[in-house]
């Protein structure tokens, strides 16, 4: 019964496994490249969650929010990968626990 | 046959995903969030989202993680060290990953309510371009140009923050 039919339970599920998933590497990974792809992957549990929700309960406009994060998360990606361009370049590395300046 | 295609995705986004989170090498990490991607545009359209699988596919799988690529390629990342495992963060994450496993069944009994037909407009029912479009552009046109506005914004971001001198 649970595997043969599929419902929304069954996405949201899914959404909420790929979130777990990608809240692990934000806190476990240290390199700051893996964190911004761990990051894609809470962005995408999101659309997947909102993508199904829309579309079991008759709400069209749920694919509208999805195509604005989508696009919203391309602006997020550049604007990460320069900040940590211009990081490796001061620091000579992109791992987050050695990026301590504003510790004292 | 809806349910196979399903579950055959389902298996596949988790173990790419895990394996996104996993792996050492930057350029394994990317290449499997690539097949991720690819995995949830087909869920996608699974969904009836088709256009929204292709943006998937074209936005993020490709220009997202071309752009993830250069910077790996460009900083020359080398493989994390390997260190000593810090039990306390792993038994936090095994007692969050148990959790997610025991409420899994909850989440899908909770939520038994099977698919509605989308109400579109003008009858059609296949979340084509054509269809976003309309939405779109009826209901949420300020939006629009506000995210046009954010993306004009974010490229001029990454230009100022990539020079070379900013004091020259």
């Amino acid at each position: 019964m649970i595997f043969s039919e599929i419902t929304l339970g069954h996405y949201l599920a899914l959404s909420s496994l790929l979130f777990v998933i990608g809240l692990a590497g934000v806190i476990l990974r240290r390199s700051l490249l893996i964190i911004m792809m761990s990051l894609e992957l809470l962005l995408n549990a999101a659309n997947l969650a909102l993508v199904a929700v829309g579309r079991f309960q008759g709400i069209p406009d749920a694919q509208v929010a999805v195509f604005f994060v989508i696009t919203v998360a391309a602006a997020e990606v550049a604007l990460g990968l320069a900040i940590l361009v211009a990081i490796f370049r001061i620091k000579k590395t992109t791992a987050a626990d050695q990026l301590a300046g504003l510790r004292f | 046959m809806e349910a196979v295609f399903f579950w055959v995705l389902a298996v596949a986004l988790v173990i790419c995903a895990t394996a996104v989170v996993l792996f050492r090498n930057p350029v394994t990490n990317a290449v499997c969030l690539v097949a991720s991607l690819a995995v949830q545009a087909a869920l996608f359209i699974t969904l009836e989202a088709n256009f929204l699988a292709a943006v998937q596919v074209i936005v993020y799988a490709g220009a997202v993680m071309v752009l993830f690529l250069f910077v790996i390629m460009l900083l020359d990342v080398r493989e994390e060290a390997r260190r000593t495992i810090p039990w306390v963060k792993v038994c936090g994450v095994g007692i969050v990953v148990l959790a997610a496993a025991l409420g899994i069944p909850r989440v899908i009994e909770a939520f038994p309510s099977a698919k509605k037909s989308l109400h579109w407009g003008e009858g059609a029912l296949s979340g084509s371009a054509r269809d976003l479009g309309t939405l779109l552009f009826q209901g949420y046109g300020p939006l629009f140009l506000a995210t046009g506005v954010l993306l004009l914004v974010a490229t001029l971001g990454v230009v100022v923050l990539c020079r070379k001198d900013p004091e020259a």
